[in-house]
């Protein structure tokens, strides 16, 4: 079983989101991480602008890659830099471990995202 | 079925193997074959032979071929084959292996892999290299596409005119159904021209240059600046290379470039009317992620001992499908193999004696050809191995005549001068004779 | 096999030599400092002896088909008969330069215009070029062929191509080298392409569909008639991925199924050696329609007379002109000739009576295999298959013992211990444990009862105790390597550590 934790906002493509004010924190669900395995390599190239739906980057395991989809849009403030080094901090706490930061252009877009209990019955 | 070596097949065997099957013939295997699809034609095709029948067809066919003392490059350059290399690359366990997917049972191709991308990176400079291209020509189509993907929005690539037709080419043809857009880079008095390079840049959006270290006039280029410009404005730095000629020119590292490809085959590959060679390619760590094709890295096995993986596949077609960094699959692994043989061979110290050998009598070559009177010079510019003078007499006659007498040489180029080559395989009696072939053509 | 740990640099020993070269007869100018190497060149320096021990020793941890029975899916792993590396490595073959006069290879050029006309008959298509060096430069090169069939018609709009959800990785990624975009076409519950999912994709944006006949499941498409004609209905043309021709080899043609454009591997059907990841070749075959839009160069023929078309001023072959419709060139010269001088090879002795069972022996072994082992290993799809067929993974794959189950990369590895290579595995994608076999038709029954047992073997294995799978390989040279430390901190070269400062 996958942990899903309470008061994120979840995407189809298994992306969470995390809000502090006007920020989105994006990462991916435990879920998505036990799918890939280990985590080899964070490709997060450098983008100014997202619009909800767009490929922001991928996540790579030895024999398979995954596209990560920005849930919201908005400018991105900063990539984090330490899983580009470490990038199995993914699968040791997917939770804590945000690969994106979004000042979001629109927050009402979080309304068409996941609560905790409808991603979990998702993954059923 | 009797009579033919491949097929291990008696009739009490396939009798045997379609009852475990549950049907009644061979032909009932293709049932699903919607039956106007079943062949009923005959293959327009010989007779079986036998292996002694083959023979004498290829003996026959080979007799047709007379052969040329080799004087001429042009991408293709006649340097000599030790005897080991043939001998090594025919062992059966790296000629019949699969690409190294098992890596528990193929760590001879991983190993020699991994000693190739080594070899590559000390001949170039550059921090990394992969498993190898098919040829030079198309390794520099791909670094072209590298250019484009790394630049993230730009879509103009420059190209040298001072590229080997054959490179320019396979160029434009990636280029055509990729959208992307190829300006040329103008050459003056035999060198590629860094006006030209600095015009093409400040007009924007370009993500790189392709351009030569030895150009197809054979002359050593001098890439002062180039790598600067192109920095300056983001875009990268290509430089096609003839690896041989590393051993003593300026590496693609030192003139700053950020990819090096070129066509493996100067080091030690059989002519063999154009292939198999092996295409390399090399670049900077920053651009390891966006090499196409295969990479071996080192690593342990459980009980710690080195071992060596196909690694970083995560940019692989079989994995990225159409988001691979390039749909390269099959390479050219068992030449790289033999290109490893050859540099492990040769050693810095032979690599750069086969170097001024060739120079040598291409030099001793070039004064001569003058001294003949049938010649002009061109370009007044340091060269190796390749050069190229203005007849004084019809080029395709000059060249015809030679290949009567024997000889391949003097090979025309687009602007009707014509280019020699000599290699440490061509003695002074042989540069003797052609010389003097030469002085008898009698128009 | 036994496990050596020497890399050649580390045989190195400053002054040692391994080659030998004449006496140079004349002093070249030096060559002006600026435009010299600045960095030491520190390539190995070791004996003839040491290069032999070295690479000879390095084989020795190699399987290669020589070595042992190869069931590798997609890949028809093929006996590679001796008498091609023979011909190939005729000197007279060897010594030639590829852009001499026509009239001194015609031999070479026969070699090329032979096999166009072989391979044309045995697919039935109307021209070959031999430019590309392997499968997916093939596929490259075929779509190009199909871009600018379009690109002459004036139609720019077709810029999507279709492929099945099982095809082989090199089918999209070669789409999308050539600028083409992707669309994915279900396989129904029958593993074929789902002609009614296929029909709503086909539009005046469409250049074309890709296809491999049999596909990757070893399943050949029935329906081939009726996507030919939907696709060729909307505009578009149909590409023949040639990976899976062998059990067409001698029974069914693609050019007669409807395929506009297609590859062959060379190194697969056609008994060529796979040296370890190439040098492979990748000749496309076009209808008669698109004969001209082949790349050049290629060779011509006329009176008996060969000539080859390429487009340069400074070839000195040809006269004829090369064709406006030309894709343009894709490799340096001509493909790599040797590789083709196998295959003739190959077909001269094959004739046109034994091409007749090449196919078919290939599907018996196939199914055989099949069939003995689907008592063990989970069948997706019940039917009968060409070349290859698809398992997804163990029926019991001992879970109910308490411990992690065996999957498909364990029994792979076990099969290692047993003197066999291991099947294509996690391939196709439409199963999860996939375990793709296809045995080739050079491979007697003995072979295949042998390679049966074992993988019965490893199946009651599994089921008793999988620790036994999960440890595997024991036997190898090396044991299962850290995949992805190599991934997350690659070293990708040889580092010598005397040196770093």
């Amino acid at each position: 079983m996958s942990e899903v934790i309470e008061g994120l906002r979840y995407s189809e493509s298994h992306e969470w989101v995390r809000v502090e004010g006007n920020v989105a924190f994006i990462g991916v669900s435990d879920f998505a991480q036990k799918e890939l395995g280990d985590i080899t390599y964070v490709d997060v190239p450098d983008i100014d602008v997202l619009s909800a739906g767009d490929e922001f980057g991928a996540l790579e395991s030895v024999k398979a890659s995954s596209e990560l989809y920005s849930p919201v849009s908005g400018k991105v403030l900063e990539v984090n830099g330490a899983l580009l080094d470490r990038p199995e901090l993914i699968n040791e706490d997917p939770y804590g471990s945000w690969i994106v930061k979004v000042e979001m252009s629109d927050p009402s877009e979080l309304d068409a995202l996941m609560d905790a209990a409808s991603y979990a019955a998702q993954n059923k | 079925m009797s009579g033919f070596p491949y097929f291990p097949h008696t009739d009490g065997d396939i009798r045997l193997m379609l009852e475990r099957i549950g049907v009644k013939s061979l032909d009932e295997l293709y049932s699903d074959v919607p039956s106007d699809f079943i062949f009923k034609g005959e293959y327009d095709l010989p007779d079986a032979m036998s292996e002694q029948e083959v023979r004498d067809y290829f003996e026959s066919l080979a007799s047709r071929n007379p052969k040329l003392k080799v004087f001429a490059g042009a991408g293709a350059y006649d340097h000599y084959t030790p005897a080991v290399i043939h001998y090594l690359t025919q062992r059966s366990e790296f000629l019949t292996a699969y690409t190294p997917y098992q890596c528990e049972i193929s760590q001879g191709t991983l190993r020699y892999v991994f000693e190739y991308q080594s070899m590559i990176c000390e001949l170039t400079g550059m921090d990394v290299s992969n498993a190898s291209m098919y040829d030079g020509p198309t390794s520099a189509a791909e670094a072209m596409r590298m250019c484009v993907a790394a630049s993230r929005g730009r879509n103009t690539v420059l190209v040298s005119k001072g590229l080997l037709p054959q490179v320019l080419s396979v160029i434009r043809t990636y280029a055509l159904y990729s959208g992307t857009c190829i300006k040329e880079i103008e050459c003056r008095n035999g060198h590629t021209s860094y006006e030209s390079l600095k015009a093409l840049v400040a007009e924007g959006d370009v993500a790189g240059a392709v351009v030569p270290s030895l150009n197809r006039y054979g002359i050593i280029e001098d890439l002062s600046g180039f790598a600067d410009t192109l920095h300056a404005d983001k875009a990268l730095m290509v430089e096609y290379c003839d690896p041989s000629a590393l051993a003593v020119l300026r590496t693609p590292s030192e003139w700053g470039a950020d990819i090096a490809v070129g066509d493996g085959q100067s080091l030690g590959i059989p002519l063999c009317y154009g292939g198999p060679y092996v295409g390399f390619m090399a670049c900077r760590n920053e651009y390891l992620r966006k090499l196409p094709g295969r990479i071996v890295g080192e690593t342990r096995d459980k009980e710690g001992r080195r071992a060596f993986v196909l690694t970083l596949q995560a940019r692989e077609q079989h994995i990225r499908r159409e988001k691979a960094t390039s749909n390269i699959c099959s390479n050219e692994s068992l030449m790289a193999l033999w290109v490893t043989v050859y540099m492990s061979l040769m050693g810095p110290q032979g690599l750069r004696e086969v170097n001024e050998a060739s120079s040598a009598g291409a030099h001793y070559l070039y004064d001569r050809l003058l001294a003949t009177g049938r010649f002009e010079p061109v370009f007044d510019a340091p060269f190796l191995k390749e050069f190229v003078l203005k007849p004084l007499l019809p080029a395709k006659e000059l060249h015809d005549r030679l290949c009567d007498a024997g000889f391949f040489a003097a090979l025309e180029t687009e602007e009707g001068y014509v280019s020699f080559c000599v290699t440490e395989k061509r003695t002074k009696a042989e540069i003797d004779a052609l010389v003097k072939a030469i002085e008898e053509i009698r128009l | 096999m036994r496990y050596y740990d020497k890399l050649i640099f580390e045989l190195s020993k400053s002054g040692r030599c391994g080659y030998s070269l004449p006496e140079a007869f004349a002093q070249a100018p030096a060559v002006p400092s600026s435009l010299c190497r600045q960095s030491a060149l520190n390539l190995p320096e070791v004996s003839e002896t040491d290069v032999v021990r070295h690479y000879t020793n390095l084989s020795q941890m190699n399987f290669g088909v020589d070595t042992g029975f190869y069931p590798l899916g997609s890949c028809t792993m093929k006996y590679n008969p001796k008498i091609n590396e023979e011909i190939a490595g005729m000197q007279a073959f060897q010594d030639i330069h590829p852009l001499q006069r026509c009239d001194s290879i015609q031999g070479v050029l026969e070699v090329y215009y032979e096999m166009e006309k072989a391979l044309s008959s045995i697919t039935g298509m109307e021209r070959f070029t031999f430019a590309p060096c392997a499968g997916a430069h093939g596929e490259l090169t075929g779509l190009m062929i199909m871009r600018r069939y379009h690109m002459l018609r004036g139609d720019s709009s077709r810029v999507k191509v279709i492929v099945p959800d099982s095809a082989h990785g090199t089918n999209p990624a070669s789409a999308a080298v050539c600028g083409l975009q992707i669309v994915e076409v279900k396989s129904d519950d029958r593993g074929l392409v789902d002609v009614d999912a296929l029909k709503p994709l086909l539009g005046p944006d469409i250049a074309g569909i890709m296809m491999t006949n049999p596909n990757t499941l070893g399943l050949f498409e029935r329906e081939i008639k009726e996507i030919a004609g939907l696709v060729h209905g909307c505009g578009g043309l149909l590409y023949y991925d040639g990976a899976n021709m062998n059990p067409l080899l001698g029974v069914v043609r693609p050019g007669d199924m409807g395929f506009d454009i297609m590859h062959l591997n060379l190194h697969k059907t056609f008994s060529t050696p796979h040296g370890g990841g190439g040098p492979g070749s990748g000749p496309v075959g076009v209808c008669r329609k698109l004969a001209n839009l082949l790349p050049v160069p290629k060779v011509t023929e006329k009176d008996g007379r060969f000539s080859v078309v390429d487009g340069f001023s400074n070839h000195v072959c040809g006269d004829a002109a090369v064709p406006e419709e030309t894709v343009g060139q894709v490799s340096g010269f001509m493909g790599n000739f040797s590789v083709i001088l196998r295959a003739y090879t190959y077909i001269l002795m094959l004739g046109r009576q034994n091409i007749k069972m090449a196919g078919k022996l290939a599907t018996l072994g196939a199914n055989y295999v099949k069939e003995s082992l689907k008592d063990c290993y989970r069948l997706p799809i019940e039917a009968v298959c060409k070349h290859e067929f698809v398992f997804d993974g163990l029926k019991d794959d001992g879970s109910s013992t308490g411990k992690p189950g065996a999957t498909t990369l364990d029994v792979a590895k076990r099969l290692l211990d047993f003197g066999y290579h291991a099947p294509t595995i996690y391939f196709p994608l439409l199963f999860h444990q996939a375990i793709m076999i296809e045995p080739t038709e050079t491979e007697s029954k003995e072979t295949l009862d042998a390679f049966i047992d074992v993988m019965k073997k490893i199946a009651r294995e599994a089921a008793a105790d999988p620790d036994i799978l999960h440890t595997a390989p024991h036997d190898a040279p090396i044991s299962r390597p850290d995949e992805t430390e190599a991934a997350r901190h690659p070293v990708v070269k040889f580092q010598d550590e005397s040196r770093i400062i």
